[in-house]
């Protein structure tokens, strides 16, 4: 079994028993899309909400709406069904209690905001998350079960 | 010289030698402040090495003070007055505990999570060090520059660091850091990433007297 890691504004795919991880989730969103049948996984680290905001937009898995579409394309080239693909997602978190809701204070949750709508949009079922709140996670997922892990400095682990 | 238009002109990802050196002054200025600063407040001798600018890709900025899940010290402010923008300070584990140890009275070799008291003294020390930064960047562009009161976080390194990480990639796809050594017996090993919003670059800049 290999471990697949990949970083932040970064994407990659894993087939069973493979293993896919990105570690220290803060207020970026990880998203987590499998296929049950082929057991073909996929984890995309994003950072920010919406390419079409940016001047610079050119790593396009450093945003929500860019990065799940490219994250899917490259699932289906794998040999991965569409319309059988679920997903999960953990992050979006606040990690300084900055008041005021501009600015960088809510971009984890715009983040889990822009990710939500983006899978929707696309049709893929989201059907487990765990967003939001004050602290990192380190995510894995498992395509093999489609368990998504989730670690925490102090925390219990736990799957969604 | 002509007037330069705010926004859009500057872009880290064309950062150039004297930007660098000015940001390297910050550094040592700031630093050595920082210094004088802990110095009084432990009672301690504390000396510096020469800061080290670091520039980078975004994507390296997660790991560069530690692994992604070691648990690190994060210390955020709000930069407000004639620029705005935000700045952070991290410190790693065993420095942060260090410090405190000292201003507590504590022995060095005390390692107890850290209580409410102590969190509030973290919080000082974050104070102390990050307005002598700030203190040395107004000093040398003429401008007022006042901060917010500063905002804790203890968590793995990736997870704090995504923050500034998240704040330059709004403009660009790289990020610098200053990293600043001091100490005597100890070395306190601590990491300040300045993060002016787009249009204060230019404020900074051109006060300098620094062309793009």
């Amino acid at each position: 079994m290999a471990t697949i890691k990949v970083g932040m504004a970064d994407l990659n795919i894993c087939k069973a028993p493979d293993m896919i991880t990105t570690l220290g989730l803060g207020s970026c969103i990880g998203i987590a899309i499998y296929d049950p049948v082929t057991k073909i996984g996929g984890l995309a680290h994003i950072m920010l909400p919406d390419s079409k905001q940016m001047r610079n937009n050119s790593n396009i898995a450093k945003f929500a709406d860019t990065g799940i579409e490219e994250l899917v394309r490259r699932m289906v080239r794998a040999g991965a069904n569409k319309g059988r693909m679920v997903s999960k997602i953990a992050g979006g978190a606040k990690m300084f209690e900055v008041k005021g809701v501009s600015g960088i204070g809510n971009v984890g949750e715009r983040n889990a905001v822009a990710s939500r709508a983006k899978l929707k949009q696309l049709g893929i079922p989201l059907i487990a998350e765990d967003t939001g709140l004050n602290y990192g996670r380190t995510v894995e997922l498992y395509p093999e079960t489609g368990d998504f892990y989730i670690k925490a400095v102090g925390k219990t682990k736990k799957i969604i | 010289m002509e007037r330069r238009t705010a926004m859009a002109k500057f872009s880290l990802d064309q950062v150039n030698d004297m930007y660098f050196d000015v940001l390297k002054e910050i550094g040592n200025i700031g630093a050595g402040n920082a210094t004088t600063a802990i110095s009084n407040m432990l009672n301690l001798r504390v000396n510096m090495d020469v800061p080290k600018v670091e520039f980078m890709t975004i994507q390296e900025l997660p790991t560069a003070i530690s692994a992604e899940e070691e648990t690190v010290v994060g210390i955020y402010l709000e930069v407000e007055s004639d620029i705005g923008g935000s700045m952070m300070f991290l410190l790693k584990m065993g420095s942060a505990q260090y410090l405190v140890n000292h201003l507590m009275g504590r022995p060095d070799d005390y390692a107890e999570e850290f209580n409410e008291m102590d969190l509030s003294a973290l919080k000082e020390i974050g104070n102390i060090i990050s307005g002598s930064y700030l203190s040395a960047l107004s000093t040398m562009t003429n401008m007022v520059i006042t901060s917010s009161v500063p905002y804790l976080a203890i968590d793995m390194a990736g997870a704090i660091l995504s923050v500034p990480a998240i704040q330059f990639g709004q403009y660009g796809d790289n990020a610098l850091l200053i990293q600043t050594e001091f100490g005597d017996d100890v070395k306190i090993q601590g990491f300040f990433i300045l993060m002016p919003d787009v249009e204060s670059y230019d404020k900074i800049l051109t006060s300098l007297g620094v062309a793009l």
